[in-house]
C-alpha cells in the first residue's frame, strides 16, 4: 500500500532539490554587483531613517497592562449582562463589589499619573 | 432557566476581606495625601493586620465554602494568625527601615498585605485553583517587594532572578495541576482523594502531576534542589522583606504541601514520602553546609532559612498527624525567632545595607548589651538549644520522624542541627569575644520603638513557646483534626 506514495516522495524529493539547488546555484555563480543603495533594507522605497532596533519608552508596557485590567472587567461584564435578570440582585451586588474594587484600582493609577503620557 | 447563586461565606475569608480594605484604603491614601502622610502608612497596615487577626481568632465552624473551594477549618486559622504574627512583625521592623531608606511608600505595606492574603488563600485552599490563586498573588507582590529598594543594583537583581525563576516554577506547578486534573477529572482536593483511592486512575500521569507539583512547590519554599535562587534574593532583598518572605511565604507553601500530599494524593500507591525524604535531607545538608561558610551575615541567615525548611519537611516525612501539627509548631517558632533576628540585622546593617557582614558585630555587646543578649536568645533558639523554643519545635519534629520509623532522616537533622549550632554560635562569638580594632567613627545605633516591639514579640515567643510549649502545641495539633 505504502508503495502508491512513492510518487508522491520522488515529487516531494524533485521539488526540494529544484528549489535548492536554483537558491545555491544563483549563490554560487550570479553576478554579485554590490553598491550602497541596494545592500539597504528595503523600506517602501525609501531610504531608512532610523535604527528599527531602537528601544521602546516603558510607557508603551505600562498602557498595554492597563488595558488588559480593563479589559478582564469587559470580560466579566459581557456574561453577566447576558444572564442579568436570571441572576438578579445577587449578581448585581457581586458585580458592583466587583467594579469598586477596579475603581480604587483606576483612582490610583490615574491619581499616580499612570495615565498621562507625558 | 434560574442560576442559583453559589453558597458564599464572607465571615470565612474575614481576614483577607479586612487587609483588601486595608491595602486599598493605603493605595488611596498613599495618592491622595502623598508626603506628609507617609508616616501614617505603617500604622494602617498594622491596624489591618490586628483587625483581621481579631477576626481571625473568633470562633468558628470547621467547613468548606465557596463551593469546596476554600476550607474554614483550624489548620486555616492557625496559619491565618502565624501570617499575620509574620506580617505584623514585618511592618514593626519596617517603619525605621523604610523612612531611612526613603522607601516608606503605601505600596511597600499595601504590598506586604497583598501578599498575606496570597498566604491566607494557600493555608485555606481546598482546591488546586485556589492553590495557585493565592501562590500567584503571593508571589506577584513579593516579585516587587523583592526589589524594593530601587536604587540598589541587588536589589533589581533579586527582583529579576525571583521573577524570572518564580515565573518558571509556576509552569511547573500549573503543569503539575492540569496532569493531576488530566487524570483524576477533579481539582478539588477532597475529590482528588476519592479518586485516588476509589477509581482506576491512570498512575502514571498522576505521579508525574504529583512530582510537578512538588517541584513547583519546593522551588517556591526554596527546597534543595530548587533553592538556587534563594541565596541572591534573600540577600538582595531589603532585610525587612527578606525576614517576612523567609517566614510567612515558606509556612503557606508547607500547608499546601500538608494539604494536598498528607490529605489528597497520601492514597496513592506510590510512596511519596521517599520524595520529601530526599528533598528534607538534600535541604537540610545543602543549607547548612553553604551557611557554613558565608561571611556575609545576611546571606548565611538566607541559607539557614533553607536548612530550616529542610528540617520541617522532616516532620512532614513523618507523613502522620503528630509530624504536621510538629511542623506548624516548628514554623510558628521560626517566625518569631527569625523575624526578630533579621530586625536586629536591619539595625546593625545601618543605612543602604552597607554593614551585614559578619564582622560588623564586631563588638556589638559592648555597645548594645541589651540588643546582643536578645540576638544571642534569638540565634540560640535557631540554632535549637534548649530552653529556647527552636529546641523544643526541633523536638518534636524529630519525634514525630522517629515515630514514623524514619530513623536516618532523623540522624541526617541531628548532624545538621550539629552544624547549625556552629554558624549561629558565630553571632555570639562576634559580638562577645571580638574586639573593634580601630575605634568606630560611626554614630550610636538606636533601637526604634517598632524594633523594640517586635523584639518583644520575639522574645515572647521563643522563651514561652520553649518553656511551656503545651499550649501552643494544643493549638497545632488541634488544626489537624478538622482536617
Amino acid at each position: 500500500m505504502l508503495n502508491q506514495y512513492i510518487p508522491v516522495l520522488v515529487m516531494t524529493l524533485a521539488a526540494c532539490g529544484t528549489a535548492a539547488g536554483m537558491i545555491i546555484a544563483t549563490t554560487i555563480i550570479g553576478p554579485k554587483r554590490e553598491f550602497e543603495e541596494k545592500m539597504e533594507p528595503f523600506e517602501c522605497g525609501v531610504s531608512p531613517v532610523s535604527d528599527p532596533k531602537s528601544r521602546f519608552g516603558v510607557r508603551f508596557y505600562l498602557v498595554a497592562m492597563l488595558f488588559i485590567v480593563f479589559d478582564i472587567e469587559a470580560v466579566f461584564l459581557f456574561p453577566w449582562a447576558a444572564v442579568f435578570r436570571e441572576l438578579g440582585m445577587f449578581g448585581l451586588v457581586e458585580m458592583l463589589v466587583f467594579i469598586l474594587v477596579l475603581t480604587v484600582g483606576l483612582a490610583y493609577v490615574w491619581k499616580k499619573g499612570a495615565l498621562e503620557w507625558e | 432557566m434560574v442560576i442559583v447563586p453559589p453558597s458564599i461565606d464572607l465571615a470565612a475569608v474575614g481576614p483577607e476581606l479586612i487587609l483588601t480594605g486595608a491595602a486599598s484604603l493605603l493605595l488611596l491614601v498613599g495618592v491622595f495625601l502623598k508626603e506628609q502622610s507617609r508616616f501614617l502608612n505603617p500604622w494602617i497596615a498594622l491596624l489591618g493586620v490586628i483587625l483581621a487577626a481579631g477576626c481571625a481568632s473568633s470562633s468558628l465552624f470547621p467547613h468548606t465554602t465557596f463551593q469546596g473551594m476554600y476550607a474554614a477549618d483550624l489548620f486555616t486559622r492557625f496559619f491565618k494568625l502565624l501570617f499575620l504574627l509574620g506580617t505584623g512583625m514585618t511592618i514593626l521592623i519596617s517603619i525605621k527601615y523604610t523612612a531611612d531608606e526613603q522607601i516608606e511608600h503605601a505600596e511597600y505595606y499595601a504590598l506586604l498585605l497583598f501578599a498575606t492574603i496570597g498566604m491566607m488563600l494557600m493555608a485555606a485552599a481546598s482546591d488546586l485553583v485556589t492553590v495557585f490563586l493565592g501562590i500567584e498573588t503571593l508571589s506577584l507582590s513579593l516579585y516587587v517587594l523583592a526589589g524594593y529598594t530601587r536604587t540598589r543594583l541587588v536589589s533589581n537583581e533579586a527582583s529579576l532572578k525571583y521573577f524570572l525563576l518564580g515565573g518558571f516554577a509556576t509552569g511547573f506547578l500549573l503543569y503539575g495541576i492540569a496532569l493531576i486534573y488530566g487524570s483524576t477529572g477533579h481539582t478539588n482536593l477532597a475529590k482528588i482523594a476519592y479518586a485516588v483511592s476509589h477509581g482506576n486512575l491512570n498512575t502514571g500521569l498522576l505521579t508525574i502531576g504529583a512530582l510537578l507539583l512538588l517541584v513547583g512547590l519546593g522551588f517556591k519554599v526554596a527546597a534543595v534542589p530548587f533553592h538556587q535562587w534563594t541565596p541572591d534574593v534573600y540577600q538582595g532583598a531589603p532585610i525587612p522583606v527578606t525576614a517576612f518572605m523567609s517566614a510567612g511565604p515558606k509556612a503557606a507553601v508547607l500547608a499546601v504541601m500538608i494539604r494536598v500530599f498528607e490529605q489528597s494524593i497520601a492514597f496513592m500507591n506510590v510512596d511519596w514520602t521517599v520524595w520529601i525524604t530526599i528533598l528534607a535531607i538534600l535541604t537540610m545538608t545543602v543549607g547548612n553546609i553553604a551557611a557554613l561558610v558565608q561571611s556575609d551575615a545576611k546571606r548565611m541567615l538566607a541559607f539557614s532559612s533553607i536548612s530550616h525548611a529542610g528540617y520541617a519537611m522532616v516532620g512532614m516525612a513523618a507523613a502522620s498527624r503528630e509530624g504536621s501539627s510538629a511542623v506548624l509548631y516548628y514554623m510558628l517558632v521560626y517566625t518569631f525567632m527569625n523575624i526578630g533576628a533579621f530586625g536586629i540585622l536591619a539595625l546593625v546593617a545601618r543605612q543602604n545595607e552597607q554593614r551585614t557582614a559578619m564582622r560588623d558585630f564586631t563588638g556589638f555587646a559592648y555597645k548594645n548589651p541589651a540588643l546582643a543578649f536578645i540576638m544571642t536568645i534569638l540565634v540560640f533558639s535557631l540554632a535549637g538549644i534548649p530552653p529556647m523554643a527552636g529546641f523544643m519545635a526541633k523536638f518534636y519534629i524529630f519525634m514525630s520522624a522517629i515515630k514514623a520509623g524514619q530513623n536516618f532522616l532523623v540522624l541526617a537533622a541531628v548532624l545538621n542541627s550539629a552544624i547549625g549550632i556552629y554558624y549561629y554560635l558565630r553571632f555570639a562569638i562576634y559580638m562577645y569575644m571580638k574586639e573593634d580594632e580601630a575605634p568606630s567613627t560611626l554614630p550610636p545605633l538606636r533601637a526604634s520603638l517598632g524594633l523594640i516591639l517586635a523584639l518583644v514579640i520575639s522574645l515572647y515567643g521563643v522563651i514561652r513557646l520553649g518553656v511551656l510549649p503545651a499550649e501552643y502545641l494544643d493549638f497545632a495539633g488541634k488544626a489537624l483534626l478538622t482536617f
